[in-house]
Parts: structure tokens; sequence; C-alpha cells
């Protein structure tokens, strides 16, 4: 019989064991959500990554190896993000009906969004690399890496923050919005997607279907405003 | 399926050769998005032959997230560091960006007589 520790070493170096545990730790997550009747704080995502970097810190695994195995899934935001076009084009009579709202929406929460991280983190001292790693958080993770490049942040720190921004937009929005009394799913899903990118957005698809699409596109429109207005505003604060 | 995922993956490319050939300061795929939305829009059939497989990819949405989620143990160090100030920086952002967007969306749809129906 093959000892443990050989099974491991070879299990460990493939990307099979790692690909599993990412959907593994995802079902647990899923099954904690409906269990909770998809209570905003019991976030899948969240809990498949509490449940894997203790794992990996466990097991002395380095984030590349993991990463060799989770690419199969990481890869598929690419296809997600064609596939909301779908939710779009369903809602586009809708959409265009909104245009007004939106744009104006759109500027508010993504000016307020880089002014308020800066200002907030500036008031607790943190030097200019860690405002440039956080200027561009609210903007989906491909679009922030490109900017805290470009502004001299960290990307990889970047990435980690435009996650956490995602999963607080996830947990608050619901109680937040209702706080507000806001009933307008078009500005409830709108404004999730401009201040917490896809988790927001995919938040926003399990609440309520206008939610979800006028999310993604409020995802994609920041996509780009952000890579605009990110450099004007990092400038005001260093 | 394969057929649905080929289609994706053509938009998906169509964007990424067209951002980087321009220049573009926007990902790859929001613009496959945009070519996609045209498509759909151009033919019925694509819309059925795409809304099987965008469904099951959207209602898994929350999963893909996970991987770079796990980044997370890379940057141990400097969270334990500077974690609290980061983490109310990024809550406090949040919080204001959501309800400012929102009332915003509602004020200047109620304004312009803007109503969901």
């Amino acid at each position: 019989m093959t000892d443990f520790a050989e099974i491991w070493s070879y299990l460990s170096r493939g990307p099979l064991l790692w690909l599993t545990a990412t959907l593994a730790t995802y079902a647990i997550g899923d099954a904690c959500a409906r269990w909770a009747n998809r209570a905003p704080l019991v976030n899948p995502v969240l809990i498949a990554v509490a449940l894997l970097a203790p794992l990996l810190w466990l097991t002395g695994t380095p984030y590349a190896t993991y990463f060799e195995g989770a690419q199969f899934v990481h890869f598929l935001l690419g296809p997600v993000t064609i596939s909301l076009a779908l939710p779009l084009c369903e809602n586009l009579p809708r959409i265009r009906r909104a245009a007004l709202p939106m744009l104006a929406a759109l500027v508010a929460g993504s000016v307020t969004s880089a002014v308020s991280v800066l200002a907030i983190a500036k008031a607790f001292g943190l030097g200019p690399d860690l405002l440039a790693t956080l200027a561009p958080k609210a903007a989906t993770a491909p679009v922030a890496i490109g900017i805290s490049e470009r502004l001299g942040g960290s990307p990889t720190l970047t990435a980690v923050m435009v996650l956490i921004t995602g999963a607080i937009g996830a947990v608050v929005a619901t109680p937040l919005l209702n706080l507000l009394r806001l009933k307008d799913w078009r500005a409830r899903g709108f404004s999730v997607g401009v201040a917490a990118h896809g988790i927001g957005t995919a938040r926003a698809l399990q609440v309520n279907s206008t939610a979800g699409a006028f999310a993604g596109l409020g995802m994609a429109l920041n996509a780009v405003l952000t890579a605009l207005i990110a450099p004007l505003i990092l400038r005001l604060f260093l | 399926m394969i057929h649905a995922l080929l289609a994706i993956l053509l938009c998906q490319l169509a964007g990424e050769a067209t951002v980087r050939a321009l220049g573009l300061p926007l990902p790859g795929p929001v613009l496959g998005m945009v070519l996609m939305v045209l498509a759909l829009r151009l033919s019925h059939r694509l819309m059925a032959l795409v809304t099987p497989l965008a469904r099951g990819l959207l209602a898994n949405m929350s999963l893909l997230f996970v991987p770079a989620g796990v980044g997370v143990v890379g940057h141990a160090a400097i969270l334990g560091a500077q974690g609290g100030p980061l983490f109310l920086a990024l809550l406090g952002s949040t919080v204001l960006a959501i309800a400012v967007g929102a009332l915003t969306f509602a004020a200047v749809a109620r304004l312009t007589g803007n109503r969901d129906d």
C-alpha cells in the first residue's frame, strides 16, 4: 500500500486537488447560505475563502500551487461577464428609459466611492502606495488591477481590496437599502453594481432579476469610469 | 453547449483583441459583453442558443471569485499591520457609495418622472 505522504505529494502537484477543494468549499458555503435563507452575512464566497485560506496555510501550500488548480474556475470570470449580456438584452427597453437616472447614479456612486475610501484611509495615516492600491477598489478586479499598476499601487493587494469591497457590498446592500426605504429594484441593483462590482452583482442576481440586470450594467459602466477618474481623484489626496 | 461556449468565447476574444489593438482603458470582457448584446439583438437563434449556458454561468457567478479571494493568504503581513484601517476605509466607502448611488438614482428618476413598469 502506498503511504499517505506519497499520495499527497502526487496529488498536491496536479490541479485536481485544489480545483476539487475550491468547488467543495463553495458547495459548503452555498449550502450554508441556502440553509440561512440567503441571509446577507452568510456569503458563500466568504465561507469558501475562510475554509480554503487556513487549509493552504496548514498544508504549507503556496498560492501559486493552489491557483494552478483554481485557474479553471478563475478563467470563467471572462465568459460570465459576456453572459451578463443576456439580462442586459432582456431589460434593454427599461434600461434605455432609465438612462438619465443611471448616468447620475453612476457618477455620484463612483466619485463617492473613490473620494471616501481615500479620505478615510488618509485620515488613518495610510501611505501613498496604499492610497494608490485602494483608489480603484470599486471597479471589477481585472480593471482595478490594471489601474493600480499604473498608479503605483500593489496590484495583488488591490485584487484583495476589490474582493473585500465586493463582499462588504453583498453583505450590507439589502439591510442598507431597506433602511433607506428604496423599493425601486433598478436603483437598488445599479448602485450595488457600481459600488461592489461582480460580487455585488452576483448577490443582486440572487435577490431579484431586475436588480441583477441593472447591477451588471452598473459594474460595466463603473469599470470604464473608474479607469478615467481614479487617477484624478488620487492626485487630490497625495 | 459547445456552440454556446464558442459564441461566448468568440465575443471575449474579439473584445480582448480590440481593447489591446486600440489601447482602450476598459477590460476586454466588458467590450465583449457589449458585442454580445449587439449580436443577441440581431439574432434570436443566437439568443436561444446562448441562454441555457449563460443562465448556468450567471447562477454560479459567486463561485468564480473564490480563487482570487484566496489570494488574501499572500498579504497576511500587511493585513495584520494595517488591516483595521483598510477594512474601515472599504466598509465606510462601500456603504456611502451604495447609499449615494441608490438615492441619486431614485431622486433623478422622480425628478424626470421616470417610473419603472
